[in-house]
């Protein structure tokens, strides 16, 4: 694992470095050094290494966050009687179209009054909580998940015991907490405060989707994050399929140079001496990064001097 | 301990002194004057150096004073010639620096002395010979070269020579290019006297000295597609005896010991020397530092040297799992690495040398540092190449870099290190303490405090 704490410089300005680096070297007397240049992109792979899994660590986390929030929202909505029927309407809506989730119907530990206001504004948020991971992904990709890829709320289970489960909601009566758990795909159900693995029948469906949502879900943070560091204004260009997205983050000053950069490198370091056409191609940025840098792996060490 | 108490050359006995520099005086340094590799010749009469400027300048010391034994006697200039000339390639629209990457010099066999120099992508054979005398007194020509009306001689007289003030002509005897698609890095002269190598990032060839239009591939680590390169080659030695070894080092940390009698082709190693890395230490430069930019056999053979970003490494040839000693040569700077790959300073390729008995190796650093550690005696010690350190006979006074915030007096800190101000190159008398040190564009000679 590398050490990440020897200096203050992130592994994405130690990635733009790098780029500026082999893209002068471009112009130096003498031709590409070929040493210099595969030393360069050394440093590329691991500051890549460590970004990616910084934000997949992140996104995770967001993503546990958001769920909790939601599944909490859920219930402050809930009449607890109708629990049942709207489990698996509402799981469906949940990655529809609109990208709002109507609130699941997974059961959730009570919040107490005070927090009522929190959770109201956090059910606002919730839905764009919950569409906050969407909007981190293509929309192809988010019509392909399993409806109640979103249903599963934090892989942690809540302390129930702190929780007031009398409120001036009369919907709060739900006593259940169900928890999927991303990396181990078992539904956990909290009852009054004790914890019990089952997969309930009503919650088939979530089971059986849970291998695909959650391998689904690491393949798509490697879309995330390449989304993270393209401008706003990206256009899809012809090698990838990925449509225009939004971008809660749009990193400014060098990004879309990155972005430029990266996408030179797309097939393989051999775009480091690809015609000029695709350089200015790349340049008027008509293309897409994203490929680019999942494939980083594959390009970093390739390099060709002439 | 490999050696007993050093017998001329450790550094805890020696006190060195300044003796000369060579080299504008001015900061403003020219590129082409930058010095990019200094070579001694096999009796250490000679002091060769090459610059980015593709010339080559030979000192020559002078015979020793008799009347004067506290000193030794200096070098001064011998000869000054033009080696290489940028160069262009149309076809692959390149340009071809003039730098000279690396001098070394042949065994002399007469008179004359010959040295090979190479760019980044042809080597050549360069002879350099004196006159001192000249042909005087013919009958058709006078002393300028004016024909003389044939008419006009009325007695015929034999030429003879006479003395004439010492000329030093360098010409070029042969030139061996187009035999490298990458930068060569490395040339090295075979113990046979006959054949030579000239290594480059992925290749490296055997060159007899006489033939120019052909050279023989014998390393090639060029892989099929050029997207799964790992490694290049970064410095190539032949063994100082056996005419049949030599090493190659990489940019992965790794040596390999090849024997030409296995094979025509040596991509199969007979040794392969690599210490494992060290997981705590593990970076985003990792691969950097691990490098090996010089690799340098000992006179006795038995032993080589390599230098990587901030350690050297001495390896027993017979043992491949580990060096047997290892030195720091500025270990404050692992904690730096993100700076200076910022400015570039981390890609800097620096040298290493042997003294004349193998019981001291000498390195360089930055601040014009130089380091040099005595094996036997399991010291070391920082030396400085400044001009306010350059009286006569000046005895160098050692050197501190502090690493944390506590500075002493006399110390110096990381943070006032200049890295701009770097000895890539050095090199040491091979058989007396008399070494040469070469900062940016300046040419330092120190010797040791004769009693």
């Amino acid at each position: 694992m590398i050490n990440t704490m020897e200096c203050a410089v992130d592994a994405q300005s130690l990635i733009s470095i790098s780029l500026r680096k082999i893209h002068n070297s471009r112009t130096q007397r003498g031709g590409i050094k070929l040493h210099k240049n595969l030393l360069v992109s050394y440093v590329l792979r691991n500051a890549r290494q460590v970004y990616m899994n910084e934000k997949y660590a992140e996104i995770y986390r967001m993503q546990q966050y958001e769920e909790v929030m939601t599944v909490c929202n859920e219930i402050q909505e809930l009449n607890p009687l109708d629990l049942a029927e709207d489990c698996e309407e509402q799981s469906g809506d949940c990655c529809g179209n609109d990208g709002v989730s109507e609130p699941a119907s997974l059961c959730c530990a009570l919040l107490p009054v005070s927090h009522l206001t929190a959770v109201q504004s956090a059910h606002i948020q919730a839905p764009s909580a919950c569409s906050a991971p969407l909007s981190l992904q293509s929309d192809e990709v988010c019509k392909e998940t399993e409806p109640s890829f979103y249903r599963s709320c934090c892989a942690e289970a809540y302390p129930v015991s702190n929780w007031d489960f009398s409120t001036v909601n009369n919907n709060l009566h739900c006593n259940k907490t169900t928890v999927l758990d991303l990396d181990t795909h078992v539904v956990t159900t909290v009852e009054n405060g004790y914890l019990h693995q089952d997969c309930c029948a009503s919650f088939q469906q979530c089971c059986q989707g849970a291998q695909s949502p959650a391998k689904k879900r690491k393949v798509d943070f490697e879309y995330y994050i390449s989304d993270i560091e393209e401008v706003p204004d990206f256009t899809p260009c012809k090698r990838a399929k990925f449509e225009d997205c939004s971008y809660a983050n749009s990193e400014h000053l060098d990004t879309s140079n990155i972005s430029n950069l990266i996408s030179i490198f797309g097939s393989g370091f051999s775009g480091l001496v690809s015609r000029q056409a695709d350089f200015e191609q790349a340049l008027n940025g008509q293309f897409c990064s994203k490929q680019a840098l999942a494939s980083l792996g594959a390009w970093t060490r390739a390099i060709v001097a002439f | 301990m490999m050696f007993d108490a050093n017998t001329g050359g450790g550094s805890n006995d020696v006190q060195w002194c300044f003796s000369q520099v060579k080299g504008a005086i001015d900061d403003d340094v020219a590129e082409a004057d930058i010095i990019s590799t200094v070579e001694f010749n096999h009796s250490g009469e000679l002091l060769a150096t090459g610059d980015k400027g593709g010339r080559v300048v030979i000192f020559q010391q002078e015979i020793e004073n008799k009347s004067q034994p506290q000193c030794r006697s200096e070098y001064n200039v011998y000869s000054t010639f033009q080696s290489h000339e940028p160069e262009f390639d149309y076809l692959k629209s390149l340009e071809i620096e003039e730098k000279i990457n690396k001098i070394r010099w042949l065994p002399q066999k007469n008179a004359a002395q010959f040295l090979l120099s190479t760019n980044d992508k042809t080597i050549k054979l360069w002879k350099i010979s004196e006159r001192d005398k000249r042909p005087e007194g013919y009958n058709l020509k006078e002393e300028d070269g004016r024909y003389i009306d044939p008419n006009t001689v009325t007695a015929l007289r034999v030429p003879v020579f006479r003395p004439m003030d010492l000329m030093v002509e360098a010409s070029p005897r042969r030139v061996f290019a187009n035999a490298h698609t990458y930068h060569i890095n490395s040339i090295s002269i075979n113990s046979d006297h006959e054949t030579y190598l000239s290594a480059d990032d992925l290749r490296i060839n055997l060159w007899h000295q006489e033939i120019t239009d052909r050279s023989f591939n014998i390393v090639d680590i060029k892989p099929a597609n050029m997207e799964e390169l790992t490694e290049v080659i970064t410095a190539a030695e032949f063994h100082p005896h056996q005419c049949n070894t030599f090493v190659y080092s990489s940019s992965k940390g790794t040596i390999r010991l090849c024997d030409m009698r296995a094979s025509a082709l040596c991509d199969t190693h007979s040794k392969l020397f690599e210490e494992p890395e060290d997981p705590s230490n593990r970076s985003f430069f990792s691969e950097i530092i691990s490098s090996i930019s010089d690799v340098k056999f000992s006179h006795n053979g038995r032993y080589m040297m390599t230098r990587d970003y901030l350690s050297v490494k001495i390896w027993d040839l017979n043992m491949e799992s580990r060096p047997v000693e290892t030195y720091q040569v500025h270990e404050y700077l692992r904690n730096k690495l993100c700076s200076l790959y910022e400015n570039d300073c981390i890609f800097d390729k620096f040298e290493c040398c042997w003294n004349g008995n193998d019981s001291v190796v000498m390195t360089g650093s930055y601040n014009n540092f130089f380091r040099m550690f005595d094996r036997g005696q399991r010291r070391d010690v920082t030396l400085e190449a400044s001009r306010e350190g350059s009286k006569p006979q000046q005895v160098l006074k050692p050197r501190k870099v502090c690493a944390d915030g506590k500075r002493k007096k006399d110390e110096i800190s990381v943070d006032s290190l200049d890295f701009n101000k770097k000895i890539l190159h050095t090199a040491w008398h091979p058989q007396d303490n008399v070494i040469a040190v070469a900062t940016t564009n300046n040419l330092y000679i120190f010797q040791d405090k004769v009693n």
